[in-house]
């Protein structure tokens, strides 16, 4: 019966309300009990473990921040974050699956759509009833989302679209796509049901990373999109990036999470694992890659907390959250790929799950933003020059 | 019908205890609390008898300001009250028994859960006292439960295997592990537990029997022996079983 005790090197634990403590006890021990045991087969056999969707559901992680009125469980984004870390202690596809549904699908039809658009979704959304995607990435245009070619026509009663979406998280299984498309040059939200004529969202085959994850493409041909899935307070390329901040700040908290599971897994190895005469952990190579993760995961847990703050405040800056995002999820890379050293060749096993995590942790770095691209977005803020057009 | 369940604030089992400096009490310093392990059991069903039958589940704790955080998550679980029965001071098992008699006799409860055991000082007695102090049934160890009426059939565990037995209403119902699978404190479960009251008192007197006189740590694992690595170790293996370990 012994539980998941994480590292938490400065007291941490203080600063989290005993609100805070029980979502995150209750996320952990969720994802000690279902996830972990199963998520290696999965990982394995490229399947998404659909069955725990009811469970998400039921534990409330499926529209976290949004009011009670629309059945979310209204909650402050620090506890949005401590749940992203716990999922991400499973699986980095597990994290990315609620983080999709909370911050790309949830938020966008709840910023940007009409009152009916909220009831319509919101409810079937947060209880698992319904699976949703968000489409902006399309095969030419990663980083400058702004050339996108897909485009929608107005005709009678609605909108033609046209055009075609890549590496899409869980697009195969959406009920619902927020689709950003070109309308009269701006960019517009469109909220695509699957079912509608000439839209198909192939899976995406061959990952090396994210196995427990579904990819999809979204191809749209001449799909015809009634006038009222519209998101109407969607307008130019702002909107898909105001979604993007708040998966990327999902994100940011998540990394910390595979971190975590990385640094007890190579701990407790380098602990009972004895070479010459005594455990490798009480060499000095092996500490000072120790020392080096629990620094990293420290830096990262504090980062994220007033990262936090300041979101509930509504004073956080998009740079703010990509410096996060940012430093995070690299460190976090870096922290997998060193416990796979320390494990030796046992690391390179699926007994541990250090490989999936910096497998997992190569998309991570390059989605929701590259790492080049936060660097250029920073380096923009602190010198007022763009190094991009 | 009021259903009642008590429970304990216990160690992580994860936590390394470290002996305080009077020699016998455990320094708290750096240890993380937590609900005993099967009073989770026990909230879970409590739980399902409220969902079976109807009525309402309290929650008991005695202790200290702590205490409430396990409280908490029994009321984010689901329970619909909780009493804090408050007491700075180290009682032994009689004077926590008396205590939550008391309160269990104020709520009117007939049906009252505990885990079979409490994970820090496991004398494993609590819920048996309180049911005599109350002059209620009881039934330890328990891994299955069904309440018909006036009527209460639990399975037990005992050595080797399983009793069935009957008895009546009112009755303390000790949890064993395989009871039920305790459900998750859900997020909107948590937000609604910040809504339940927690009602404080000061613990009902009591005198203790037992008095603690010193605690000590187990002495240290003797590091293992490696006869051999193939067949011929056997032998020597064997003698050592049963000569030195006297265990065959």
């Amino acid at each position: 019966m012994e539980k998941f005790k994480s590292l938490d090197y400065y007291n941490i634990e203080e600063l989290l309300s005993e609100e805070e403590k029980l979502v995150r006890d209750s996320i952990r021990e969720f994802v000690s009990n279902e996830v972990l045991p199963i998520i290696e087969k999965h990982y394995r056999e490229g399947t998404f473990p659909l069955h725990l969707i009811p469970k998400l559901a039921e534990l409330g992680v499926l529209g976290i921040t949004l009011p009670e009125k629309y059945g979310c469980s209204e909650m402050n984004n620090v506890i949005y974050g401590l749940v992203m870390q716990e999922l991400e202690r499973g699986d980095s596809g597990l994290r990315s699956f609620v983080s999709v549904q909370n911050s790309l699908v949830m938020y966008p039809i709840y910023t940007f759509g009409s009152e009916e658009q909220r009831l319509k979704w919101l409810h079937k959304l947060s209880s698992g009833e319904k699976i949703g995607c968000f489409g902006l990435t399309e095969p030419d245009y990663g980083s400058n989302p702004a050339g996108m070619v897909t485009k929608a026509e107005k005709v009678d009663g609605g909108y033609v679209l046209n055009g075609a979406k890549m590496w899409i998280t869980n697009g195969s299984i959406a009920d619902v796509a927020v689709v950003w498309a070109k309308l009269d040059g701006v960019i517009r939200g469109f909220l695509v049901e699957k079912g509608f004529k000439g839209f198909s969202a192939p899976e995406m085959k061959g990952k090396h990373s994210l196995r427990a994850s579904i990819t999809s493409e979204l191809i749209f041909q001449d799909v015809f999109v009634p006038e009222e899935n519209l998101l109407p307070g969607s307008n130019g390329l702002k909107s898909p990036l105001k979604c993007l901040n708040q998966a990327r700040y999902s994100i940011a908290w998540g990394v910390v999470g595979s971190m975590l599971a990385v640094y007890h897994t190579v701990l407790d190895y380098a602990k009972s694992r004895i070479q010459f005469s005594k455990p490798i952990a009480g060499y000095q190579l092996i500490q000072d890659k120790l020392v080096y993760m629990v620094t990293e995961i420290t830096k990262a847990q504090l980062l994220n907390l007033q990262l936090a703050k300041l979101k509930d405040a509504g004073k956080v800056k998009h740079t703010q959250i990509s410096l996060a995002k940012r430093n995070n999820v690299e460190k976090a890379l870096e922290i997998a790929r060193m416990g796979r050293e320390i494990l030796g060749a046992n690391g390179i096993l699926d007994e541990y799950p250090v490989m999936r995590h910096a497998n997992n942790l190569e998309s991570v770095k390059t989605y929701e933003g590259t790492h080049e691209m936060h660097t250029l977005i920073i380096g923009e803020d602190i010198t007022g020059i763009s190094a991009f057009d | 019908m009021k259903i009642a369940v008590c429970v304990s604030h216990v160690p992580d089992t994860a936590t390394k205890v470290i002996i305080g400096s009077d020699g016998k009490s455990i320094d708290p310093s750096g240890v993380t609390y937590v609900v005993n392990p099967y009073d989770e059991f026990a909230i879970e069903e409590a739980l399902k008898t409220k969902e079976q039958l109807g009525g309402e589940v309290v929650v008991i704790s005695l202790g200290t300001d702590a205490n409430k955080e396990s409280i908490r998550k029994a009321l984010a679980m689901g329970a619909d009250s909780g009493v804090l029965l408050k007491d700075e001071n180290q009682r032994d098992s009689f004077g926590v028994a008396k205590a939550l008699a008391e309160e269990i006799k104020n709520q009117g409860a007939e049906i009252v859960f505990f885990g079979k055991q409490s994970v820090d000082y496991d004398n494993s007695i609590t819920g048996q006292l309180t049911a005599e102090l109350l002059g209620y049934n009881c039934v330890t160890v328990v891994v299955d439960l069904k309440i018909d009426g006036n009527k209460v059939i639990a399975e037990r565990e005992i050595e080797g295997g399983r009793e069935v037995v009957e008895t009546s209403l009112p009755v303390v119902i000790t949890a064993q592990k395989g009871l039920n699978e305790p459900r998750y404190a859900s997020l909107k479960g948590i937000m609604a537990a910040k809504r339940k009251t927690i009602e404080e008192k000061e613990a009902a007197p009591a005198e203790n029997y037992v008095e603690i006189l010193r605690m000590k740590k187990p002495a240290p694992k003797q590091p293992g022996k490696i006869l051999g690595s193939d067949a011929s170790a056997v032998p020597e293996l064997i003698r050592l079983l049963r000569e030195e370990a006297k265990v065959i």
